[in-house]
């Protein structure tokens, strides 16, 4: 079985392991960020019906307001530099982690959650904006979802921070054992799917919504 | 300060669910005074309720099961008893109100806290020790999974006593369940009961997709894995994509309901067919989560019991996942009424059609595995039998009702209604019984009673039968289902056999209980020695009954497919087991109460929401974080068990084993 796994180019590094547990049990190390993958994907399913609901709906304004006559390009284009640049740092937050340095892993991870916030302030004067013009989530199924849509990425965004927080106060209390590290792992995967779904409603919402 | 709770609450007006709640919560308070004084709540509680062994967990999932199908057949039984009353100039003895929350009842209870805990109870129980390993990826995530299933089946039971229940059918379909023709909680209690116990249920299914891609004994490769494994795999992925569409849908009705949203309502441009869509994007797949499962038990059963190895395993390994994938094209077959045009229409028909060929495939395999074999007639192939019977005429009405024209007929009347049941009841139920008859003794360390459990398996048998056919018929001559009085006098005749049959059904179930009580009583009788009462072919009949929390002092190396049979057979043939290992001290993970407490805040925040108490809300999610963060921040998630009692266990094993062995090979 190995050598034939070994032809068809299934190993890597000379190990005999096939990755696909023939040889028993996994590791933490590999069973761990597996599961939370599995779990990342089944929110990445959610999301996508969100925005199937999106865009079922993105056109029943009820004579209400368009996508066209509501959102702001210029913000949007900082919030999204915001969150982009997060991820960049909590990838060098996670480079810090690997080499055990307290300093930068806590640095960088306060850099992720303050630029988390910020893009999360912006998401919040944009909302406050809208609902203050007469344009809230009751006014029309359109703004219903999106209300919903990109509602529920900033409450990952805020689940995120709250994740961050916690790996801070893990880590400076407990330093950079095998267990913390793995869910360091694991927020940063996070992380980065949020920044994936983000995109995703950057493209979606916003760029085709304003679309002359 | 306590929202719209008030005493009138309390259905002081009505007797049925008042009587009926008391006397639950006069039981309850019982059966917890009565465990108080045997002194075996430290049992209760370090053994079950915190308990993070996949085996016990199990066994709280089928409990759970278990009461609330005594519950959902309660509903049944009123249902089936007022048609036949209601008829011509009678109203018979529920008003349509109480009618209404009770057949909801029935089918969101039977669906969600019957079956799907079964379902999840027996791959827990079962999964990991046909893996050949110790526990499930994540034993303290697959406690709090249970609790939160168990928190949702309160917050639903607890209507009955407080407020009320939905009275819109299993699904809850808008605009009638919106707040506008809805207003009371009853939707609510629904909508929040089934968001925990979704959250539960993805959990799990994260467990058990990590749990058998990434944990499994050595030499434990994909295609040597027993056809449980595989169709609980395939079940897990279902869950995993389907789940969270139904969190979706369920959640957007809450914006509607409790924010004043409009994705479902009939103004501000709301689309009430997006929530059949989506709800039938989770509720399609939901099927198969329930029926793969069950088919993985008739194929164990079938190789079992045979005493052959299952006929096809690679063809029922495809057809598994033929079915896992082609179920995600299907879901428009629930509603070909919404005038989606004939093409749609007929796309979504064929690919209904398509998957009766795997199912097809998969009742072929069975029956060439009986074929040639050394059929032992014992209570679970007693249940496989009478499903293939059962199953292949449901299964043929479902083919009916793929066909676009036809189900135009035939729509929400109560043909749908006969074919369902027939495929949920002859599949999943005796699967389940199947199942609770096939590893009992594996739990528990002594078999069920055969003649009683043969006795039960003719009540749901012929039970089942006249309680579904007449419906068939009635549904051919119109009669649509949720109809709480009869208008034409001549359906009488088939709604009484109808009643009839829920009765024998409700012996069957009375009888499971008496089977229960009187198996326990004369347990020495039929004492599991050997942890093989079966002859068994897969890796849970190695290890000893009840198993010790570890499963297996070492993990079982495997070589071929059925992996137990092979091994067993070469010791049969050379007179001895394989040298004793080198045996280690094994690494387990330690009980905690986070499930439990994390479930109670979950509880208490979802009793909050629905009451509109949101200060209590608030507290609920900050506890919920706080028992989050406390458990993270504990360091000790595993503690050692030492290597002398894992020696002395698996000595003491070889040991009756070695007997059993000498047994067997002079009777050859």
């Amino acid at each position: 079985m190995t050598t034939e796994a070994a032809t068809i180019g299934l190993t890597h590094g000379g190990s005999e392991d096939t990755g696909l547990g023939h040889r028993g049990p996994e590791s933490k190390s590999i069973v761990v960020p597996y599961g939370f993958w599995l779990f990342v994907l089944s929110d990445m399913i959610l999301f996508s019906a969100l925005f199937a609901t999106y865009a079922t709906l993105v056109h029943a304004t009820a004579g209400g307001p368009t996508t066209n006559q509501l959102f702001d390009r210029n913000l949007v284009a900082i919030e999204t530099v915001a969150l982009l640049l997060s991820s960049f740092t909590c990838g060098l937050a996670m480079i810090a982690a690997k080499r055990k340095n307290m300093v930068w892993t806590q640095g960088w991870l306060l850099v992720t959650g303050l630029l988390g916030a910020v893009f999360l302030f912006i998401e919040l004067y944009e909302f406050a904006m809208m609902i203050g013009e007469g344009a809230g989530p009751q006014r029309s199924a359109f703004l219903s979802s999106f209300f919903t849509l990109v509602g529920c990425h900033g409450a990952h965004v805020t689940a995120g921070l709250l994740w961050i927080g916690t790996m801070m106060a893990q880590i400076w209390a407990k330093g950079f054992k095998d267990h913390i590290l793995r869910r360091l792992l694991c927020l940063s995967v996070f992380w980065h799917a949020l920044d994936i779904i983000w995109v995703a409603i950057f493209t979606i919402v916003y760029l085709i919504g304003t679309l002359p | 300060m306590l929202g719209k709770l008030g005493w009138d609450a309390i259905p002081f007006h009505d007797p049925i669910p008042l009587i009926t709640s008391l006397v639950v919560m006069v039981a309850m308070a019982g059966i917890a005074i009565w465990v108080w004084r045997k002194g075996w709540w430290p049992y209760v509680w370090n053994q079950y309720i915190t308990s993070t062994d996949h085996k016990k967990i199990g066994i709280m999932y089928i409990v759970l099961g278990l009461l609330m199908l005594v519950r959902g057949f309660a509903d049944a039984i009123m249902m089936r008893l007022q048609q036949s009353m209601a008829i011509g100039a009678s109203q018979g003895y529920l008003p349509p109100e109480h009618y209404n929350q009770i057949f909801s009842a029935h089918g969101t209870i039977m669906i969600f806290f019957v079956a799907m805990p079964l379902v999840i109870g027996f791959m827990n129980f079962v999964v990991p020790l046909q893996l050949g390993v110790r526990d499930v990826a994540f034993p303290t995530m697959n406690n709090v999974s249970f609790w939160l299933t168990a928190s949702g089946a309160l917050l639903i039971n607890l209507s009955l006593f407080l407020g009320e229940f939905a009275r819109t059918g299993w699904l809850a379909f808008p605009p009638l369940s919106e707040k506008e023709f809805s207003p009371g909680v009853g939707v609510d209690y629904y909508l929040v009961a089934l968001q925990i116990s979704g959250v539960g249920t993805v959990l799990t299914a994260v467990n058990f997709v990590t749990t058998i891609l990434k944990i499994r004994a050595p030499g434990m490769s994909y295609l040597r894995m027993p056809v449980f494994c595989w169709t609980s795999l395939a079940a897990n992925l279902l869950i995993l994509a389907a789940f969270p569409v139904l969190t979706v849908t369920l959640g957007l009705l809450m914006l509607d309901r409790y924010l004043d949203f409009h994705f479902f309502t009939n103004d501000g441009g709301g689309n009430s067919m997006l929530y059949m869509n989506l709800i039938w994007v989770w509720g399609h797949p939901e099927v198969y989560i329930l029926i793969l499962p069950a088919f993985g038990i008739y194929s164990e059963v079938a190789a079992t019991f045979s005493g052959k190895p299952l006929f096809g395993y690679r063809s029922m390994v495809f057809a598994t996942l033929a079915i896992c994938i082609i179920s995600f094209c299907v879901w428009l077959h629930h509603f070909f009424t919404m005038g989606a045009g004939a093409d749609v229409n007929a796309i979504f028909g064929i690919a209904s059609m398509i998957i009766a060929i795997p199912t097809g495939v998969k009742i072929f395999n069975w029956l060439f595995t009986m074929y040639g074999g050394r059929v032992r007639f014992s209570v679970p192939m007693h249940y496989l039998i009478g499903f293939m019977l059962t199953f292949v005429i449901g299964g043929l009405t479902g083919v009916l009702l793929a066909i676009p024209p036809v189900d135009f007929i035939v729509h929400n009347s109560l043909f749908l209604i006969a074919h369902f049941h027939q495929v949920i009841i002859g599949g999943v139920v005796f699967a389940i019984m199947a199942a609770y008859t096939y590893w009992f003794p594996k739990a528990f360390g002594f078999t069920l009673h055969e003649g009683l459990g043969k006795a039960i398996f003719w009540c749901w048998f012929i039970g089942f039968h006249l309680a579904f056919m007449p419906l068939y018929v009635l549904g051919f001559w119109g009669a649509t289902r949720r109809m709480q009085h009869i208008p034409d006098a001549t359906w009488e005749p088939w709604l009484n056999v109808a009643l009839l049959g829920a009765v024998i059904i409700g012996i069957g179930v009375v009888l499971t209980v008496v089977q229960l009580w009187y198996s326990i009583k004369t347990r020495d009788q039929r004492l599991d020695v050997t942890g093989d009462p079966w002859d068994g072919r897969t890796l849970e009949w190695l290890t000893l009954s009840p198993p010790p929390h570890y499963n297996f002092a070492v993990l079982p190396d495997v070589h071929g497919e059925e992996a137990y049979w092979t091994r067993k057979q070469t010791a049969i043939k050379l007179e001895q087991l394989i040298k004793e290992p080198d045996y280690q001290p094994i690494e387990m993970p330690i009980d905690t109460p986070t499930g439990v407490i994390c479930a109670f805040f979950a509880s208490v925040c979802g009793f909050a929401i629905i009451w509109h108490i949101w200060w209590l809300a608030i507290l609920g999610l900050i506890g919920a974080f706080a028992v989050f963060v406390w458990y993270a921040w504990q360091d000790e998630h595993e503690h050692i068990i030492p290597v002398e009692e894992v020696r002395k266990n698996a000595r003491e094993r070889r040991r009756i084993r070695m007997e059993h062995l000498h047994t067997l090979s002079q009777s050859t």
